[in-house]
């Protein structure tokens, strides 16, 4: 291929993917204005937020504590470890806590919920998309925005900071186990510095966070459900499309979170 | 082209374009109250979009669809929602909620659109679910648990729930076989007649043109976004149009 006709290819590329680019911040701006929109208009259905809780919040009880419990452990020994070289290793507790809380206990939750959660809403809504069970509920005079996205937002944006909060403590126990009953740091020093450095501000940047991921989340995985078509490939594309973009929401919304939270809390 | 007095859907001079591609282009036609009218066509002569335009579910490029007198075009988001009552749809695969029994499917429109108390919801639901054949034992399955023809029934159950002044069905028999097509077909016919005094208006999407002149009062022929042909049933199949007679001779 000659140069010139390279150069073009390469144009005409790089302009189908800003031009692909656009229209999807668009579709996704319009969704957005759509949630708004249907989000404040009757009726509200709190039975299937609560439907959408049990599934987003109780359901993901297990993973979270699972993940808490030995992310805080390993937390603990790893700093353990470094700490004791400088001989300050009565600070492992506070610095695995805060680390819980501002950063770990949000993201980590986020991504589990992205994985889990928003895998699902892609899924269950794209599979009713393709199987005409959204046109149905529009035939019927129902919003489905307002039907299958509200709840789940809503939900989603409602039990993901309760699930951080879960991972932090059951992450701080994970470290007070290790920290004193196996690695032997005087219990009373470890809560002593645990209060001496651990601020109230550090829980609010973590819960603030994640109430900002679980809205994401779930935005990111009810768009893909309604973006789905074409059958079962259409479904598990969405399905692919809302793991990824959840997760690389979260990681790229704390970097911007943190800085912003930092200024002002 | 057949007039009728006081039609249930009018269809004034619709044209409708997607970018440059024109779909529906200065359709006009009447369908009639209390009948059965089966619009047929090959694929892509515009079928699905005639019957989204019927719902409010598309806005024509130009023209005016008028429902039970109503012009669409002049109902704002809310309204048409509401309006949208006024239809049943019967959809080609039944588009049960898969996570609802046949039961909970029908009572779904009830309990989102009256104020009826729980035990009158799941009474009236057994009730439409007996009267269109579904039997006891099956109120408790899910639609995963029904066959094609039963969950065809639920369909229809769950579409006449809020007692639609009219009742669309795409594609009806697509896909069933010869069995449970005949099943469907007299089901359209036995809920037409059911529901004739209080005037239900059906409207057919097919392919299939032996059941549609079985069943239909009147067949219309849509062929790239126009109707070429327009008859009473019994008409339809001596129709000069070398397009129709390819349709019905296939």
């Amino acid at each position: 291929m000659n140069p010139l006709t390279l150069g073009r290819h390469l144009i005409e590329r790089l302009g189908t993917e800003v031009i692909s680019g656009i229209d999807g911040v668009g579709r996704m701006t319009n969704y957005l204005m759509r949630y708004f929109y249907w989000q404040t208009k009757p009726p509200f259905r709190i039975r299937l937020i609560f439907d959408q809780l049990y599934f987003i919040g109780n359901k993901s009880l297990f993973i979270i504590c699972l993940a808490g419990s030995f992310t805080g452990a390993v937390m603990a020994y790893q700093t353990y470890f470094g700490f004791k070289l400088i001989n300050v290793d009565s600070l492992v507790g506070p610095v695995v806590a805060i680390t819980l809380a501002k950063e770990l206990g949000p993201v980590l939750a986020g991504l589990i919920v992205a994985g889990r959660a928003g895998a699902a809403m892609a899924a269950q809504i794209g599979t009713m998309k393709v199987t005409e069970q959204v046109d149905a509920l529009e035939v019927m005079g129902i919003n489905s925005v307002q039907y299958l996205a509200v709840p789940r937002i809503l939900a989603t944006t409602l039990a993901l900071p309760m699930l951080a909060a879960i991972f932090m403590f059951v992450g701080n126990f994970g470290s007070w186990v290790v920290g004193t009953k196996a690695l032997l740091i005087d219990e009373a020093m470890y809560f002593s510095k645990l209060g001496e450095f651990m601020y109230l501000q550090d829980i609010w940047q973590g819960l603030i966070k994640s109430i900002v991921f679980g809205f994401i989340i779930a935005v990111i995985g009810t768009y893909f459900g309604f973006q789905v078509s074409k059958g079962a490939e259409g479904v598990g594309k969405g399905t692919n499309l809302a793991v990824v973009w959840g997760m690389i929401s979260v990681l790229v919304l704390d970097y911007f979170l943190t800085s912003f939270l930092i200024q002002v809390l | 082209m057949l007039k009728f007095n006081d039609p249930a859907i009018s269809i004034q001079n619709v044209t409708k374009k997607f970018d440059d591609h024109t779909v529906l282009n200065g359709l006009t036609f009447d369908i009639p109250r209390n009948k059965i009218t089966t619009i047929l066509g090959f694929s892509g002569a515009g079928k699905s979009t005639l019957l989204k335009h019927i719902l409010g579910l598309l806005k024509p490029s130009s023209g005016v669809v008028e429902v039970l007198t109503q012009d669409l075009g002049l109902l704002d988001r809310i309204a048409l929602r509401e309006f949208r009552r006024n239809f049943g749809m019967l959809f080609q695969y039944a588009a049960l909620f898969d996570s609802f029994t046949a039961t909970e499917n029908v009572a779904f429109p009830l309990r989102e659109f009256t104020d009826l108390d729980i035990d009158e919801i799941l009474d009236r639901a057994h009730g439409i679910l007996d009267s269109v054949g579904i039997q006891k034992i099956s109120h408790d399955k899910l639609p995963s648990e029904l066959s094609g023809g039963m969950r065809k029934r639920v369909g229809l159950a769950r579409a006449l729930a809020l007692s639609p002044q009219i009742m669309l069905y795409d594609e009806p028999t697509t896909g069933l076989d010869p069995i449970t097509t005949k099943m469907v077909n007299e089901l359209i016919v036995e809920t037409a007649k059911i529901h004739k005094d209080r005037g239900l208006t059906s409207v057919i999407i097919s392919h299939d043109v032996r059941a549609s002149l079985a069943i239909s009062d009147y067949v219309a022929f849509l062929d790239r976004g126009n109707i070429v042909e327009y008859l009473p049933a019994k008409e339809f199949a001596n129709s000069p149009n070398p397009l129709v007679q390819e349709f019905v001779n296939l």
